[in-house]
């Protein structure tokens, strides 16, 4: 199945990126090409292989439930592109 | 209701509930409420760039516990994977959730509507990780972000679409809690957004195999809400589907001050959100020894004891589904019972006097002072005959309030019943003489007369007389 410049334009709207019409054919092209190499892979016997959801050979990393000190509310704002009363303050994102 | 009638209802709900671990999910910040906004916050949870998330240990088994308590099946291997979309609540632009090896699936837990019980499936449970709050201000135009919450660890219960009418969500949603109290994992407190719950409603004409087109219904911040906005949602499909519409699929909110459901506009066209292994969080491997190392650590769940209180105690089935509701009461029950052996008395006074109270005066059993080990001793003091069940009555009221132990009680307020005869006679004999008209009247055959006397003498012991030896005193003497 290949890509269309729907299938650009549905994944830009979703990463919010607004895309030229160039920019759209030059993505479509490309993502085509990825898609082709990655393709090599479907003449692999496969059958007895367990899917890999994670390169390490590690499994259960945990911690134990304790609390740590968090940020000062002064370092957790200096991201904030605006704020108030301590909050971060947005553009509102209609519902 | 008559448009409803034709069409039967499909629900399936999906209960996300906050466990009350002490740090959040993938990092080292306190999960407590209440704190100053964006106090609880770090470089982890806030999304910063080269940070790495490590799984809370306590969460995994809060979520086993919860999953096996509901009957689920636990996955031997489990993993994380992120969600995502673009929201301010969300300051990674995903959530870190799980996809298709959820801890656990294939549960169920059986509820009871109208006297009947029906099993309800559970699709499965999975862990993840809550969202920031938002308020929104300047007239809608912004927001002001709270990011306290991120990281809260969740569990998300998804059931199968097997509850057909409002009430019996409802009766999920209790019985639901109750596990999850019973457990331990979590407050459930639905005003603190501890327990939240969306839900998926269709409709189809009975008989009809395929489900109808579905809505999901939002902000529903109570069990009375769910109800109602299942309620709401019942009869606007029916309307749609008798004028011959088309159920539309959307998410719509619930507004339970208006009593209506609105559309909500969606925040992301589709609910394309291009789930992937999250490479920062190895496989979880879930061996049986920690399987039963978990399972060991369930109590007794409200059904099994529900079962032994009307074995083992002879209680109604109505009675022992009410104490069991809640874990504290159930507790409370069982303490008294280490000081009486009344069980029914002590099912009695909880569901009467202790819940009438705390109904109408909107209490929680823990806001009150009253012991199981002082309604247990009250009980014993009222076989005794140390008390009337007249004076039990101010007895429990005052343990209520204060906490104190009955047998204090009634020495402090000198509140022992009289069932000395010598010191009953004098008052018997006082109130006869003083009550002629009434002392004639039963003799000319008017029992009711009795009666008049015997509150006669109450009033005069200020209830302590003992009404059984009252009784026998007054006939004795007006029979003579």
């Amino acid at each position: 199945m290949s890509i269309t410049i729907k299938d650009v334009e549905h994944v830009a709207n979703l990463a919010r990126l607004e895309l030229s019409n160039e920019e759209k054919e030059q993505f479509t092209g490309q993502l085509n090409a990825i898609l082709k190499y990655a393709e090599k892979l479907n003449g692999l016997d496969t059958d007895n292989v367990e899917p890999t959801s994670h390169v390490l050979p590690i499994t259960n990393v945990m911690r134990e439930d304790i609390t740590r000190e968090s940020l000062p509310i002064e370092k957790v704002l200096l991201n904030a592109p605006d704020e108030e009363d301590g909050q971060i303050k947005v553009p509102a994102v209609l519902e | 209701m008559s448009e409803a009638t034709k069409y039967e209802t499909v629900v399936g709900l999906e209960v996300h509930v906050e466990l009350h671990t002490n740090s959040k999910i993938f990092c080292g910040c306190s999960t407590a409420f209440g704190a100053p906004a964006n106090t609880h916050t770090c470089p982890v949870c806030l999304g910063h760039p080269g940070v790495l998330p490590v799984l809370n240990k306590q969460a995994v088994e809060y979520a086993m516990k919860a999953a096996m308590a509901l009957n689920c099946e636990i996955a031997d291997i489990s993993k994380f994977d992120r969600k995502n979309y673009f929201y301010p609540d969300s300051p990674k632009a995903y959530q870190i959730s799980q996809f298709d090896q959820p801890i656990g699936e294939n549960g169920w837990i059986d509820i009871e509507v109208n006297g009947e019980t029906k099993r309800i499936g559970i699709t499965r449970l999975h862990l993840e990780e809550d969202a920031g709050k938002l308020t929104h201000v300047d007239g809608g135009y912004a927001s002001l972000v709270d990011f306290n919450r991120v990281g809260t660890p969740l569990v998300e219960i998804v059931s199968e679409p097997d509850i057909r009418t409002p009430e019996e969500a409802k009766a999920y949603l209790e019985k639901l809690k109750a596990i999850m109290l019973y457990c331990d994992v979590s407050d459930v407190k639905m005003e603190e957004g501890s327990l939240r719950c969306d839900a998926n409603i269709s409709l189809r004409p009975y008989g009809q195999e395929k489900f109808g087109t579905r809505a999901e219904l939002k902000n529903m911040n109570s069990f009375r809400g769910v109800q109602r906005g299942l309620e709401y949602e019942q009869i606007r499909q029916a309307e749609i589907l008798n004028d011959g519409g088309l159920v539309v699929q959307e998410t719509r909110r619930w507004d339970d001050t208006q009593g209506k459901t609105f559309s909500m506009r969606g925040k992301e066209e589709s609910h394309d959100y291009r789930y992937f292994p999250d490479p920062d969080l190895v496989r979880l491997n879930i061996s049986q020894e920690w399987k039963d190392r978990v399972r060991a650590s369930i109590p007794e769940l409200p059904d099994a004891r529900k079962a032994r209180y009307t074995s083992e105690y002879g209680l109604p089935s109505y009675d022992a589904e009410v104490i069991t509701s809640s874990k504290k009461l159930a507790d409370f029950f069982e303490e008294s019972l280490n000081y009486t052996k009344d069980a029914k008395a002590v099912s009695n006074w909880i569901m009467g006097d202790l819940l009438g109270y705390l109904n109408a005066n909107s209490l929680e059993l823990s806001e009150v002072k009253i012991t199981g080990q002082g309604l247990g001793e009250m009980i014993g003091l009222l076989e005794k005959g140390t008390i009337s069940s007249k004076i039990a009555k101010t007895v429990f009221k005052s343990m209520l309030e204060s906490g104190k132990l009955p047998q204090q009680i009634v020495e402090e307020q000198g509140l022992v019943q009289i069932s000395d005869e010598g010191a009953l006679v004098a008052v018997v004999d006082q109130i006869i003489s003083a009550n002629p008209q009434s002392v004639e009247d039963f003799k000319a055959g008017k029992d009711k007369a009795i009666g008049f006397l015997v509150g006669q003498i109450m009033k005069e012991t200020k209830g302590k007389a003992n009404p059984a030896l009252v009784n026998k005193l007054l006939l004795e003497r007006l029979k003579a």
